[in-house]
């Protein structure tokens, strides 16, 4: 059984006990533990299941490359999935449950799929399910769906915070071990700004636990002293429990930094670092890997650095017998480290054919049977390891003899760390001594300046010796402080790398295939993708398909596409495939690595910007006045603006239609806040908005205001508004309440990139003024209720605006109308809005105050025949097809869409144009109908002509009305045309004018 | 070698060792009537129906790297039709019909799994816009069901129904929409174009154009001339250097499309969801990871990897939408380039030059266009004379002002 040692431990804190929980059962644990740990020393040796076979799965690894530890964390809306146990420190209280078992993780009845193992091959599904078609959606697809999955999702709206920041660095170390703390000392030393990200919580990566001696001083020390250094240095931040995710363009780094497990209110869980550094040391170590021998996926087969880790950090046994199995010199620390503990090592199996370098003399030198040339073939016990069988590494798996062990260390080499190089397009090599892809230094991914922004420092450059990984470390340090510092490079930093002593290694032996020989039974239970159950036979199966690029055989077999993307398995499972197309490995290649390094939680990259802050709500002034009222709400654009106003018991219906009423017979006020103002100015300022409006605009005297048109390059009207001149060189332009940043970034477009050499500049006033309509007959009485201005109609007439104080309020008031009523657009400073609109409602009190919102404003230009940007328009519709050429100027030489609109498909007279629609019976016409002509064209499809593009309910004319644009529509007044609707009924309506009320437009100019 | 589920019984008995390679590695003949360019979804499917429909023979797909390397192995695998505009629509439909028999048709499973997608509607304006598309759908023989609140609460009970911006007030929904297994896509349409004569040819990228007198004659490859009657471009992502080789500069611009899956998690999204307002979708694979994504990058480039602004617009989406994925966790994100063609829709056309014909523009909805585009592209290098449902295609509509705008963006390559 694993425990826990007696004594030992260097990373937990054995005065503070911590009780946690899995699967309901109540456990204790240290400071300093990982969950991984904790269990462990609780012998809890089985803690997942696999994906697809659901086989028993133990803890395999100590850190980021953990495949099969993933436990559910926390309850309720603090549920997490899919939690790696080996990242996660414990915490007092924590709440671990198993994942993917059901009834429960000792019994899951999924090991059928094991039993099953022989018919369900990497792909099976490609080649089945086929027949009959329907059995896929309704019998074969809700099963397998029925097994997706490893966590279960959240399903309450997370409760936790995350923050945002950015930073900026001339040198980012991503990686704390000594490697990385070299680079950062000695690029620190030069007064360059250096960050310094280590993942886990503790820094000095693998060093302290492998007991080398760095500069005379054991490895821990050294690092304390290191990081006592850097921590005084102010131009240092050090970020633990910050893993660096990925690496984009230019050295911009996104990094995930864990504040609290268990944050107290209020507080943030994780952080998000933006880091745009100028230079990145990838100093991210190296990953050991698996072995490939029958049987390496039981619980209590383990990577040798990690039983080290466990023995070592967490003072973890993970049984009392440990069979170490490898192909180099470094797992013999491993036994080493156990011997240390007092445990057992009953065998070192090394695939060499001999085992004769300083480690292995060491071991043989305490007794322990080091056999070289050994292997393992096969592994026994069931839910944990009982014993190994040896056979020899040349062979083909005849058993020699059989080990009794609780425990299996693997070492099957170590792979560099390479993603972060990756990321932005650095290249590999494959380095055939050592078996493994390191960092191209003459192929690196290049940032805006040409040159290398990532360098890969230590472990992750392949200096996987102490010695080695110290002084590449402190090269890479001062080399990216010379290139992304600002100091000079000969600058204070020290010449001399700190040395470390550690023993000499011998080489190791590429071993892919555990033994040599092993035929296909063997392969079929050689474990590489241990989350996903990919076996040696798979890769070997989707070689013998012809799935031979890498890219097809882990698509095709699932290799590598786990939660841990192919840490231990990616490397393991290419090999193979070089071997089963013997191919080199070269030849073969790995996958793209992608961002992020070790997966990112959602929050964490959405942080703030959630619920109400999303995309916040923008107010008017008058926001909380109509929110008092009970108005009931649109979203319109950016904006919420009332539709309507209830009262009593009233329907949004009625409440529409009396509104529209008291803006016909006496008189509505219209919150218009919301509508764009953009501020035009400068000399060239009227040849500008010629260009951009389709009128002419220049001309406009000042003091008065003109309706205009902007299109698009195409010729489609994309907005429009009205435009008043304010001073010689000085246009306010409105547009739509959705348009207005659209319509300033377009000016903005069209200043800064073409007609840059104008002199005009733009603001966008929108939020500046609160602006209120009042309409009616009766709105000059209530502006003059208010006084300070004369509106009569002789010194303010009709499309004019005066600037003055109304009711002691400063204002400047349009006299212009999207009603067909005597309207007055107020604007005033927004501080001042609500105390105007609260001044009008009383000064309009004896004609009905009424409030309108914006369905009534529809329903009033609608019966105008007034055309809204949105419904009459999508995009494809012409000024023109709405019969709006009286507002495209025929004199000018060029505005924006004028080429687009001389373009034959545009002139064309078969064009669907803009008309009245009025049903038979009265009814309203269903919105978005299309109406049908006869036939059908090529495709099968119904013909159609024309479509409905705005429908209401005229309380003025007590009947449907309607806007639609039909082919050729003008010239078929009175014809009656058939709107099939999705309810399947065909409702007939007769083209019209489509002004409806007041068509001589006398109403809005008295 | 036909697949089935006795099949996979009976290899089960020998150790899976009867299996034959899917498809054979030839080298290339010195010259074909037909050569496609570009071994991804689309001209893989080209390949197949000149082969099975439109009864050509001597046709090479040249690959720069490995079968289904493009577009086709990295989207989000989303299949529908729900399309507004007379030139995109009955196209789309066309796709998704021969999606519907698609697996029966070339005898690989894709997992062609119709489990419907749903458009968010949150404003009325919303809602008629999206009357009229469920409209224009069924006049094109597609389906539409507009579903209100309550039937969306039914569905996904866990969405944000109450945001004040975008309160969830239904859905335009089409059953018949859902994913597909990429991949597989590619493996099928290749398998299929392999077995009746089609020379799938990996590894060989095409450097220069031999063309003589206004006439294509064949192909500077890095594995040497291919002489070629006809030659088809289907080469999205790249498709403006391809074409460069024939001198011809296209109205499209490359753009990085990034798209991301999550963590394997047991299903509670059954179908695709699209939550346009707040630049976001999701559906959730028969593996159980949330795969979703969101706007293009809105620079120009090749590069097939984007950048960070988009990546947290997409989680602040997805958060928007659905609070409780914040604790989900994003495991892989990736890129892909996209044809962003001027009006948002593509081009599948003659070119200037005679015998070399075009498909790109897909912009980012490549993939569910994969069978429908094969087809129309084998109709057009076969017949010489483009299919009726995608008669619209056309390079010239730009010089006519027909454009196929579906979001009415204007002439803006990065806003479609």
């Amino acid at each position: 059984m694993s425990t826990r040692l007696a004594t030992g431990g260097r990373l937990i804190d054995r005065t503070r006990p911590l009780g946690f929980s899995f699967d309901g059962a109540r456990l204790r644990g240290y400071a300093g533990d990982t969950l991984a740990s904790a269990l462990l020393a609780n012998d809890r040796m089985l803690v997942g299941r696999s994906f697809k076979y659901h086989r028993p799965r133990g803890i395999l690894a100590s850190g980021a490359e953990e495949p099969n530890a993933l436990l559910g964390l926390g309850t309720g809306a603090r549920f997490e999935p899919n939690v790696r146990a080996t990242q996660q420190p414990l915490f007092e209280g924590a709440t671990a449950t198993s994942q993917n078992a059901w009834p429960s993780l000792a019994f899951d009845i999924g090991i059928l799929n094991d039993l099953a193992a022989r018919l369900l091959p990497a792909g099976f599904y490609y080649k089945t399910f086929i027949h009959p078609r329907p059995f896929w959606k309704h019998l074969f697809e809700p099963v397998i769906r029925r097994a997706a999955g490893l966590g279960r999702a959240p399903r309450e709206a997370d409760a936790d915070r995350y923050e945002q920041l950015y930073a900026f660095a001339d040198v980012l170390v991503a990686g704390g071990g000594v490697a990385g703390i070299a680079a950062a000392l000695a690029a620190a030393a030069t007064g360059a700004r250096v960050i310094l990200a280590e993942q886990t919580a503790h820094w000095g990566g693998r060093a302290p636990v492998d007991g080398d001696r760095i500069d005379g001083q054991a490895a821990a020390e050294w690092v304390a002293a290191a990081l006592a250094r850097l921590g005084a240095m102010p131009n240092v931040t050090l970020l633990p429990r910050t893993m660096v995710a990925g690496v984009y363009d230019h050295g911009y780094v996104l990094a995930e930094e864990t504040l609290a497990d268990d944050p107290a209110p209020g507080h943030a869980r994780r952080r998000l670092w933006r880091i745009r550094a100028r230079r990145i040391i990838a100093a991210t170590g190296a990953i050991e890997r698996p072995l490939a021998f029958a049987g390496n996926d039981r619980p209590g087969v383990m990577l040798a650095s990690a039983v080290r880790d466990y023995v070592v950090n967490w003072a973890v046994s993970p049984g009392d017998r440990t069979v170490i199995v490898t192909n180099n010199d470094d797992a013999y620390r491993t036994a080493l480290a156990l011997l240390d503990a007092g445990l057992a090592v009953p065998a070192i199996l090394d695939a060499r054919p001999e085992a004769t370098g300083a480690l292995p003399a060491a071991l043989r030198a305490r007794g322990v049977r080091v056999e070289a040339g050994r292997a393992v073939a096969r592994v026994l016990g069931r839910g944990r390891v009982r014993a190994v069988q040896t056979c020899l590494q040349a062979g083909e798996g005849a058993v020699i003899d059989e080990i009794p062990c609780e425990a299996v260390a693997m070492s099957g080499g170590w792979s560099p760390v390479v993603h972060l190089w990756s990321h932005c397009g650095g290249k590999l090599r494959w380095d055939e001594g050592r078996a493994m892809f390191a960092p191209d230094p003459a192929r690196p991914p290049t940032g805006a300046d040409g040159a290398a922004m990532v360098i890969a420092a230590g472990a992750a450059s392949g200096a996987l010796h102490a010695t080695d990984c110290l002084r590449d470390g402190h090269e890479a340090g001062r080399r990216a402080a010379a290139e992304g510092g600002s100091m000079p490079p000969e600058a204070a930093s020290p010449a001399e790398a700190p040395h470390a002593e550690a023993p000499a290694e011998a080489p190791l032996m590429p071993v892919w295939r555990m033994p040599q020989g092993a035929g296909v039974r063997l392969a079929a239970k050689m474990w590489l993708d241990f989350q996903n159950d990919v076996k040696v036979s798979d890769v070997e199966l989707a070689a013998r398909e012809g799935y031979q690029s890498v890219e097809h055989a882990k698509r095709y077999t699932t290799l590598g596409m786990a939660t841990d993307q192919g840490k231990t398995s990616n490397i393991n499972g290419l090999a193979v495939l070089a071997g089963a197309i013997d191919a080199p490995i070269p030849a073969v290649g790995t996958t793209t690595f992608r961002p992020p390094y070790t997966p990112v939680v959602i929050g964490t990259l959405a942080g703030e910007a959630r619920g109400a802050v999303f995309q916040p709500l923008r107010r008017t002034p008058i926001h909380g006045w109509h929110e008092a009222r009970g108005a009931h709400w649109e979203p319109v654009g950016q904006w919420r603006r009332p539709y309507c106003f209830p009262q009593g018991g009233e329907s949004h219906a009625d409440a529409v239609r009396r509104e529209v009423l008291a803006v016909r017979n006496a008189v509505g006020l219209l919150d218009a806040s919301t509508l764009g103002k953009i501020l035009v100015k400068g000399p060239d300022a009227g040849r500008f908005l010629d260009m951009l409006y389709t009128g002419v605009m220049s001309t406009l005297p000042v003091g008065k205001c003109r309706y205009g048109l902007m299109c698009n390059e195409n010729g489609f009207l994309s907005d429009d508004g009205v435009v008043a001149r304010l001073s010689e060189d000085t246009f306010l332009c409105h547009t739509t309440s959705g348009g207005a940043d659209r319509i300033h970034g377009w000016m903005e477009d069209w200043l800064q990139c073409e007609w840059w050499d104008w002199k005009v500049y733009t603001a966008n006033l929108t939020e500046q003024y609160a602006q209120i309509a009042v309409v009616g007959p009766k709105a000059r009485a209530v502006l003059e209720g208010l006084g300070g201005i004369d509106v009569s109609a002789e010194a303010f007439p009709f499309m004019a605006w005066v600037e003055g104080t109304l009711g002691g309020i400063p204002a400047r008031i349009y006299r212009i109308s999207f009603s067909g009523e005597l309207s007055y657009e107020i604007a005033v400073p927004a501080a001042r809005g609500l105390e105007l609109w609260e001044r009008l409602m009383d000064a309009a009190a004896p004609h009905g105050a009424t409030p309108y919102g914006t369905e009534a404003l529809h329903v009033l230009r609608a019966e105008k025949g007034f055309i809204m940007i949105g419904d009459e328009t999508d995009g494809t519709v012409t000024p023109q097809d709405l019969n709006l050429g009286w507002a495209i100027s025929k004199k000018k030489a060029d505005y924006l869409g004028k080429r687009g609109q001389e373009r034959s498909f545009l002139t064309h007279p078969d064009r669907w144009r803009l008309v009245g629609l009025e049903t038979l019976d009265g009814s309203v016409l269903p919105d978005g109908a299309y109406a049908v002509a006869e036939g059908t064209n090529a495709n099968g499809q119904r013909n159609t002509q024309g479509r409905v593009t705005s429908t209401y309910f005229s309380p003025t004319l007590g009947r449907g009305i309607a806007m639609g644009l039909i082919a050729r529509g003008p010239e078929r007044m009175g014809e009656v045309v058939g709107f099939p609707t999705l309810d399947g009924r065909v409702v007939q309506a007769r083209i019209c004018d489509p002004v409806f009320y007041d068509k001589a437009g006398e109403k809005q100019n008295v | 070698m036909r697949y089935s589920g006795l099949r996979v019984i009976a290899e089960a008995l020998t150790g899976h060792k009867g299996w034959k390679p899917v498809w054979r590695d030839p080298a290339p003949q010195p010259d074909y009537d037909i050569v496609i360019v570009g071994g991804g979804g689309h001209g893989l499917a080209t390949a197949y129906y000149l082969a099975k429909e439109f009864g050509q023979k001597r046709i090479a797909v040249l690959e720069k790297g490995w079968l289904g390397s493009g577009n086709v192995g990295r989207n989000t695998t989303i299949i529908r039709s729900n399309y507004l505009l007379d030139g995109n629509e009955p196209f789309y439909e066309f796709s998704l019909r021969l999606w519907e028999g698609l697996e029966q048709d070339f005898n690989y499973n894709a997992m062609v799994s119709q489990r419907g997608i749903i458009n968010l509607i949150h404003t009325d304006a919303q809602r008629d816009a999206f009357t009229r598309r469920g409209n224009a759908m069924i006049l094109n023989g597609a389906d539409a069901e507009l579903l209100d609140q309550a039937q969306v609460r039914a569905m996904y009970p866990f969405l944000n129904f109450d945001n004040a911006r975008f309160p969830i007030k239904g859905a335009l929904m089409q059953r018949r929409g859902g994913t597909v297994r990429h991949d597989a896509v590619a493996w099928g349409y290749a398998r299929g174009a392999d077995s009746r004569g089609v020379d799938l040819i990996q590894n060989c990228e095409v450097t220069g154009m031999r063309i003589a007198g206004g006439r294509i004659l064949g192909l500077e490859t890095t594995r040497g001339f291919i002489g070629a009657r006809k030659v088809g471009v289907a080469v999205a992502g790249s498709s403006s250097r391809v074409m460069a080789h024939a001198g011809l500069r296209l109205p499209i611009e490359s753009h990085a499309l990034q798209a991301f899956v999550s963590e394997g998690l047991k299903p509670f999204i059954d179908g695709v969801m699209t939550f346009g307002a707040g630049h976001f979708y999701v559906s959730q694979s028969d593996k159980g990871g949330l795969v979703f994504g969101g706007d293009i990058d809105g620079y120009n480039s090749y590069a097939a990897r984007g950048n960070l602004p988009v990546i947290e617009d997409v989680a602040e989406g997805g958060m928007a939408l659905m609070p409780a994925i914040g604790r989900a966790r994003l495991l892989r994100i990736w890129g892909g380039i996209m044809d962003m063609s001027m009006d948002g829709s593509p081009i599948i056309d003659r070119t200037p030059v005679e015998g070399l014909y075009f498909n790109g523009g897909w912009c980012y909805g490549g993939f569910k266009a994969t069978p429908a585009s094969g087809w129309c592209f084998a109709h057009l290098l076969a017949r010489d004379e483009p299919h009726p449902t995608a008669r619209a295609y056309r390079f010239d509509r730009f010089l006519r002002g027909l454009m196929i705008d579906e979001k009415g963006q204007g002439a803006q390559p990065n806003l479609h």
